[in-house]
């Protein structure tokens, strides 16, 4: 359920997340927002909470979808436990640096 | 007279060929499945990019600006280049496999699939223009 819900919502909000923030705004086709809109924005309780969705779910799509890619992928089963705890372990890291980023905006 | 023998049934062991790890590489369609599970490759990059981006944000007006200067030196553009083909590669993929995966009733007949991915994609535009309406006010 955790790998279907990263996988809605990452493809749901991350095209046009890096469209502006990869491509757009680094190369000058739109004008990014100003800082202190940016830092309104961010610090809304909802912009937040659906940042930190988007990263904790995104995280566990990736985890899980990458644990089988090595498995199917590499043939490499015997490490089973290795990059369990790697892919599992790294999205719970990734998805507690989120919170922590998050809670800290100003 | 001839005795009864105990015969034990003719079990012939699996045939299992031994399979290569660059199995993926024998065909198109196998290399592009592969393609599109490592395609979560990018979504996690995109998380990482984005948190530098709040965390920027955090810090200072500098740092944000050093942000987004950074965000356009060469080898970071082409990177987010390579993973917007990837991202929007997630994206058709999975909503080519949704209609599959949800199944929809209403009433008593089930949505058919098209309309449950034609669904998807307008759920894309709207969550883009809300994105879009949040941080440049259009």
């Amino acid at each position: 359920m955790l790998f279907s819900a990263g996988g809605v919502v990452s493809a749901l909000l991350m095209p046009i997340l890096l469209v502006l923030f990869g491509l757009a705004f680094p190369l000058g086709w739109l004008q990014p927002p100003s800082y202190e809109h940016l830092r309104a924005v961010l610090s809304h309780p909802l912009t937040r909470l659906v940042l930190f969705g988007l990263c904790m779910l995104s995280l566990f799509h990736w985890a899980h979808r990458f644990r089988h890619t090595l498995y199917d992928g590499l043939q490499i089963k015997h490490l089973n436990e290795v990059i369990a705890a790697l892919c599992y372990g790294g999205a719970i890291v990734g998805s507690a640096t989120a919170a922590y980023l998050l809670w800290q905006v100003p | 007279m001839s005795e009864t023998h105990a015969y034990t049934d003719y079990h012939p062991r699996w045939l299992r060929r031994p399979v290569s790890t660059y199995w993926w590489l024998h065909q198109r369609s196998y290399f592009v499945f592969i393609l599109r599970e490592a395609s979560c490759i990018f979504v996690a990059w995109v998380v990482v990019y984005l948190l530098m981006l709040v965390r920027s944000v955090s810090e200072s007006e500098v740092s944000y600006l050093q942000f987004l200067r950074w965000s356009a030196s060469p080898l970071v553009l082409l990177l987010n280049l390579v993973s917007l083909f990837f991202i929007v590669f997630h994206t058709i993929t999975f909503f080519q496999a949704a209609p599959q995966a949800m199944v929809v009733h209403v009433g008593g007949s089930r949505v058919p699939g098209r309309l449950v991915g034609i669904a998807h994609y307008a759920g894309l535009v709207a969550a883009s223009g809300a994105v879009v309406w949040v941080l440049l006010g259009v």
